[in-house]
């Protein structure tokens, strides 16, 4: 029988990640994320790793860019405004293809915005973020158990494809209290090795480069095809997604994270009113489990609803997934508001009257 | 026949693409004299900056990372934490270090971090053509202060070795000059230092070298190397700013 706590979401996947193997922290505080430098300040000096205070959001994730690209397991965490600031090292990393995970606890925004929960960072997450042509595999766990499921495989997942893997909570997901099973502290020595990583012993012939400069447009390009064909892969082997009740669903309705939760419950509550609605709740929102929507376009759904804390930022890939077949709807809240199922309900009933 | 003397084996063979008469070179080699001196193969990681050079990677001999402008202290942290047995050094320019990235040089500097850092002062901006630089002098001519540098309209020069000094955290601190001969000799026994302070845990140790840009300062590489120990040196004072023993 797993051990079972009851943790906040943001201790929770701290802890997650040290048994992962991750025994390099950076970051820098901002609400509502704190609990995770807090908790790595403490947890990491226990298991022989290091943590970081850094001096701003920009050293942390160079830190972080430095550590991976040592061959460590490293990751950082934020959220939003202090994310933006990691953008230019998030670019760098990809384009230096080094493996590390970083959390965004979405607040709302834009500017200082506010402390309440929000998914209006969609964009930056799924889209690239930072300058140049890349993605990040970005998961959304809707509970705290999903939160230490993800974080778990996240070092693997960004080994396998030597890139970044981004976690996107939000403040509610950070904050929230919930009953998990922890996974086991993973052996350091079952981590295969990176051929790659400066280690130091680099001389002549073995010398290890982490380096994201390609000055000949040619190799550059090259570089960017290679990169296409990791998230091309990354497409087939790592996309995620939960489908609840879609087969004979009316009305599809589509959320990820902490709202994909709550749209579930939605989903209950219109069965029982005599309403078919089904739920697709993508877990991975880059890769796009599009299979799961034109699937659901083309079958018995005559109309989608997406449900979302940003001003209609996911919607555009649920519509580019239904691609013109079925209607696409939104709701949404923003500024750190949250709906309840109930207003999901009180949305698709008055608007079906 | 004898072999009187031998190119260092810390550097690759691969060509250098700095301008005639610019001191990277020299800087290179001290640094790379020092790491071979001090018998540290197999363990040395650096990590190059964004700037004139950039491309160090491809002349250092051992792992390198190249980092984003003014980070190589904070990734050069990430790596010696890492792998504290390793000999970490961070390679910067004056607008990479005392401009955009002047947070991560003072913090890593107050923490102590066990790193190296070596800092190559040519008061100008070389890579992308010769505009103003932090270190700058007053009155020296850049392409974004075409009338010489004025201190009411573009500040004043910082000078980094006296900042970092006013810090508890770092354990060695010395401006050397790249203008001559003797300088040059004496910049080696800084980077050995400085290097020896890091294989020895005495933590954070830093070296300034006063360099040239004959292609940016418009000047003969023996016209730039006499404004280095002349100009340079009269703003920017040679010497040791600290030494923890």
């Amino acid at each position: 029988m797993a051990e079972k706590k009851l943790m906040k979401g943001n201790e929770a996947i701290a802890e997650a990640a040290v048994r992962a193997g991750c025994r390099f922290y950076a970051g820098y505080p901002i609400t509502p994320q704190n609990e995770i430098p807090e908790y790595m300040s403490w947890r990491l000096a226990e298991v022989g790793g290091h943590f970081v205070q850094s001096e701003s959001e920009v050293a942390a994730i160079n830190m972080v860019f430095g550590s991976a690209g040592a061959g460590g397991r490293a990751m950082t965490s934020s959220s939003s405004p202090g994310i933006s600031l990691k953008q230019e090292g998030i670019s760098y990393i990809c384009g230096a293809e080094i493996p590390c995970v970083i959390i965004n606890m979405v607040r709302s925004g834009p500017g200082l915005g506010g402390i309440q929960p929000a998914q209006c960072d969609y964009f930056q997450a799924t889209k690239g973020g930072g300058h140049g042509d890349y993605r990040m595999l970005v998961y959304a766990p809707s509970s705290v158990q999903e939160c230490v499921d993800l974080m778990y495989t996240s070092f693997d997942k960004a080994e396998k494809y030597r890139l970044p893997v981004m976690i996107l909570g939000d403040g509610m997901l950070g904050q929230i209290m919930e009953a998990v099973s922890l996974p086991p502290m993973r052996d350091l020595n079952t981590i295969p090795k990176k051929k790659w990583a400066t280690t130091g012993e680099g001389f002549g012939d073995t010398r290890r480069i982490i380096n994201s400069l390609y000055i000949v447009p040619d190799e550059l390009e090259a570089m960017n095809i290679k990169l296409q064909n990791i998230y091309d892969s990354m497409a087939v082997n790592e996309t995620l997604v939960e489908e609840y009740l879609v087969d004979d669903a009316d009305i599809i309705l589509t959320a990820y994270g902490t709202v994909g939760r709550i749209a579930k419950s939605a989903v209950d509550i219109l069965r029982e009113q005599g309403v078919k609605a089904g739920l697709i709740r993508p877990i991975t929102v880059y890769p796009f489990p599009t299979a799961s929507f034109q699937k659901a376009a083309s079958g018995k759904a005559k109309e989608f609803l997406a449900i979302e804390l940003s001003m209609g930022q996911y919607i555009e890939d649920v519509k580019l997934s239904v691609e013109g077949k079925k209607p696409v709807r939104f709701f949404g809240r923003s500024g750190g508001n949250i709906m309840s199922p109930e207003d999901i309900v009180a949305f698709v009933t008055k608007e079906n009257k | 026949m004898s072999i009187v003397f031998e190119k260092t084996s810390f550097l690759t063979d691969t060509s250098m693409h700095y301008c005639p008469g610019c001191t990277h070179g020299i800087a290179h080699r001290l640094v790379a004299e020092a790491l071979e001196e001090l018998g540290v193969k197999g363990h040395v990681v650096g990590v190059a900056p964004v700037g004139c050079a950039v491309f160090a990677y491809n002349y250092f001999n051992c792992d390198m990372q190249q980092a984003a402008h003014g980070r190589a202290p904070a990734v050069a942290t990430g790596i010696k934490l890492t792998d504290p047995d390793n000999i970490v050094f961070a390679y910067q320019g004056d607008g990479d270090l005392a401009s955009i990235g002047i947070a991560e040089i003072i913090h890593a500097a107050t923490r102590g971090t066990n790193i190296t850092v070596i800092f190559i002062n040519n008061a100008i901006y070389g890579m992308t053509g010769g505009q103003m630089a932090p270190t700058t002098l007053i009155g020296q001519k850049a392409t974004t202060c075409v009338y010489g540098r004025n201190a009411e309209t573009n500040g004043n020069p910082i000078k980094v070795c006296e900042l970092l000094a006013t810090l508890t955290g770092p354990s060695y601190i010395e401006r050397v000059s790249l203008g001559d001969v003797k300088s040059v000799k004496q910049a080696k026994k800084a980077v050995l230092k400085a290097f020896q302070n890091q294989i020895d845990g005495k933590g954070f140790s830093f070296v300034e070298m006063l360099s040239s840009c004959p292609t940016n300062w418009h000047m003969t590489p023996t016209q730039a190397t006499s404004f280095v120990s002349n100009e340079m040196q009269n703003m920017f004072p040679l010497g040791v700013f600290k030494e923890v023993e």
